[in-house]
């Protein structure tokens, strides 16, 4: 039994967003993060090992070498193994490309009839929240997304689905695919002895040759070039300027309702 | 030192930690009843930071020392008292244990503390036996299978919650000094054994420490730890860990002063500008700055060079007190001043550490015991 959970390494945008002169992000200069609704699709899945020992989490990413590292954080959290989805071939993927290659990689480490594989909701840097339930299509198997609870007995899911107007309830047979939300749980922190011991863990990357046969995707629907959506610009947002204080008197507040009023706001 | 990437995992591991959980609320809690807080306890426990410094066979985590005294560092820099949650267990509970008992009674005892599952004090000092250990006065008398425990010990922490403490004891009063005296592990629930009143102390509020009174205590035998009558050499081998521990208390709480210090002085305005902008202010800040980075350096290496056997340990870990605990008072003061008549107020952060940094040169062997350590290995 495996509970498969991809993660993605993204800029921390709590600091200052950079961005290229072309209007790319510029991740390089950027400090990196592991996605936080990835973090609780780690914490769903290590939760669910820790009912049943004998299941294997199993970690994968797809981004630049550096993201090594990330997934060794992952390691000393208890996942049991990691696989790094790299290649320049996959370089500059949109959610379509990336969810083809995701897929083709959980389908070269295959999928068994117990398996659960678990997502994030969106990535903080995209917020497309389309990755997720691209691999269940890629994959052919079913999807609950926007998990706000989930309970496993035998190969059922019942999976409490947070939406915005409500919770809907909905029970899934595995394999299939949950994308996960912050309300789902705390996600645990590493512990010395996972940091100690995560080398000793299995690692693997699939590059471009391990993954070129898969039957799931298109070569020519992959990377930069076969993406089909490309980013014409990003920029951050310009600054607000300073509010404007109104004193609690009648004429103030008549001038803060004719100022409004004019400005069409009521 | 440039640290190895496990060593920057833990570094980000024990900053995530602290940062998320020793909330303001905690700490107020802390302060406002002085009481032990049992989650926190075992919520470090879960994630075993007990046992960072334990070997994995014993229930520990299985890091060296650098991993110590790293999350001691760490967990200072946000919260003094907290930092000691984790530290006792690692340094002057486990740590006679590790370097002297028998295998039965580290399966015993160093187990359930390195999983917090047991907490175990440390008393050596007495009234009249503060800096000088040779001067205890508890005694231990043999009987049959037994030994019997007459005396009180002061100023131990933890010892309100400890399961365990371990106890120095006179057994052979006619050997002088430092001679002739024992360890014995005592179980706290043994009868004759009492806690004083927890103390009221200045700063560390939120780990209580009593004095422990032992009345005809029976000791089994099976509970004498190391060999007889030679108790101090042990003891002053496990103060060379407890040592390193406590710089990197001071080393965290100074980095913790230095952090809040450039906050405030970018935001507090003087003169029209901000108080960073004077050189009065900045010289400061660029003084604490270099005295934390000259700490950090020695407690670290110091660590490393520990771990390695080197025979120079004993005197560096003293060196490592001494210049930490006495920086720390030194940063800790000038945080105070930086932040002027607001440094004196309870609700900013540097009046909790100036008061928290005074004990750093006093427990776990004063500045002038680790001075004397120095010399006295200098000039033999």
């Amino acid at each position: 039994m495996k509970y498969i959970v991809c993660v993605k390494q993204v800029p921390d945008t709590s600091g200052k967003v950079a961005v290229k002169a072309d209007g790319t992000m510029d991740r390089a200069s950027m400090a990196t993060i592991i996605n936080p609704d990835d973090l609780n699709a780690v914490e769903a899945a290590l939760s669910l090992k820790d009912a049943n020992p004998d299941a294997k989490v199993v970690v994968v990413s797809m981004g630049p070498p550096p993201a090594a590292k990330m997934l060794r954080e992952l390691l000393a959290m208890g996942a049991d193994e990691a696989v790094l989805v790299s290649g320049r071939e996959f370089g500059g993927s949109d959610t379509f490309a990336t969810s083809q290659i995701l897929a083709g990689a959980i389908h070269h480490m295959g999928i068994e009839e117990d398996d659960v594989i678990f997502c994030g909701r969106q990535a903080i840097d995209g917020d497309t929240a389309q990755v997720g339930p691209q691999i269940a299509e890629k994959l052919n198997i079913p999807q609950v997304s926007y998990a706000a609870d989930i309970r496993k007995e035998g190969n059922t899911l019942t999976v409490k689905r947070m939406l915005e107007d409500g919770y809907m309830t909905i029970q899934v047979n595995t394999p299939c695919l949950v994308t996960c939300i912050k309300e789902l749980n705390t996600p645990r922190y590493m512990t010395v002895k996972g940091i100690l011991e995560c080398d000793k863990k299995p690692y693997t990357v699939y590059d471009f040759n391990t993954l070129k046969d898969e039957p799931l995707i298109e070569l020519d629907t992959i990377g930069l070039k076969g993406s089909p959506t490309n980013v014409y610009k990003s920029f951050s947002p310009p600054v607000k300027g300073a509010g404007q204080m109104v004193a609690a008197d009648q004429a103030s507040i008549h001038a803060l309702f004719k100022g409004l009023a004019d400005k069409h706001i009521i | 030192m440039i640290l190895s990437e496990k060593h920057q995992m833990m570094r980000k591991l024990y900053r995530q930690f602290a940062e998320t959980e020793f909330t303001p609320e905690l700490l107020d809690h802390l302060e406002e009843t002085g009481e032990f807080n049992w989650d926190m306890h075992y919520k470090m426990a879960k994630y075993g930071f007990m046992g960072v410094k334990i070997p994995v066979e014993y229930g520990g985590q299985g890091g060296d020392s650098l991993a110590y005294v790293m999350m001691v560092e760490e967990f200072a820099r946000v919260s003094p008292v907290l930092s000691i949650y984790a530290n006792t267990s690692n340094s002057l509970g486990a740590g006679p244990l590790l370097f002297c008992g028998t295998e039965e009674q580290k399966q015993k005892y160093v187990v359930p503390v390195a999983k917090g599952e047991k907490i175990l004090a440390f008393a050596l000092t007495e009234p009249g036996a503060g800096s000088d250990a040779g001067g205890t006065q508890t005694t231990a008398v043999e009987d049959g299978d037994f030994y019997i425990l007459n005396g009180r010990k002061t100023f131990i922490s933890g010892a309100p919650m400890a399961d365990y403490c371990v106890v120095y004891a006179k057994t052979d009063p006619t050997q002088k000094g430092s001679r002739g005296i024992s360890m014995f592990i005592v179980d706290m629930k043994l009868p004759g054994v009492s806690c004083g009143k927890p103390e009221h102390k200045m700063g560390i509020i939120g780990y209580p420490t009593s004095d422990v009174i032992l009345e005809n205590v029976r000791v089994h035998k099976s509970d004498l730890l190391g060999p007889l009558h030679k108790g101090f050499a042990t003891a002053m081998k496990t103060l060379d860990g407890g040592r390193l521990g406590m710089s990197a208390q001071a080393l965290g709480i100074a980095q913790g002063c230095l952090e809040e210090s450039i906050k405030y002085a970018k935001e507090r305005k003087q003169f029209g500008q901000p108080i960073a902008k004077f050189q009065a202010i900045s010289f400061m800040i660029a003084e604490m700055a270099t005295e934390i980075e000259a700490a950090r350096q020695l407690i670290y290496s110091t660590a490393v060079r520990k771990d390695a056997g080197d025979p120079e340990a004993s005197k560096l870990c003293a060196m490592c007190k001494y210049f930490a605990a006495e920086m720390c008072n030194r940063v800790a003061y000038k945080a105070v001043q930086i932040h002027g008549g607001y440094g004196y107020i309870k609700e900013y952060k540097v009046e909790r550490f100036y008061r928290d940094a005074r004990i750093t040169s006093i427990y776990e062997g004063t500045t002038q015991v680790q001075q004397m350590v120095i010399s006295s290995s200098l000039l033999k």
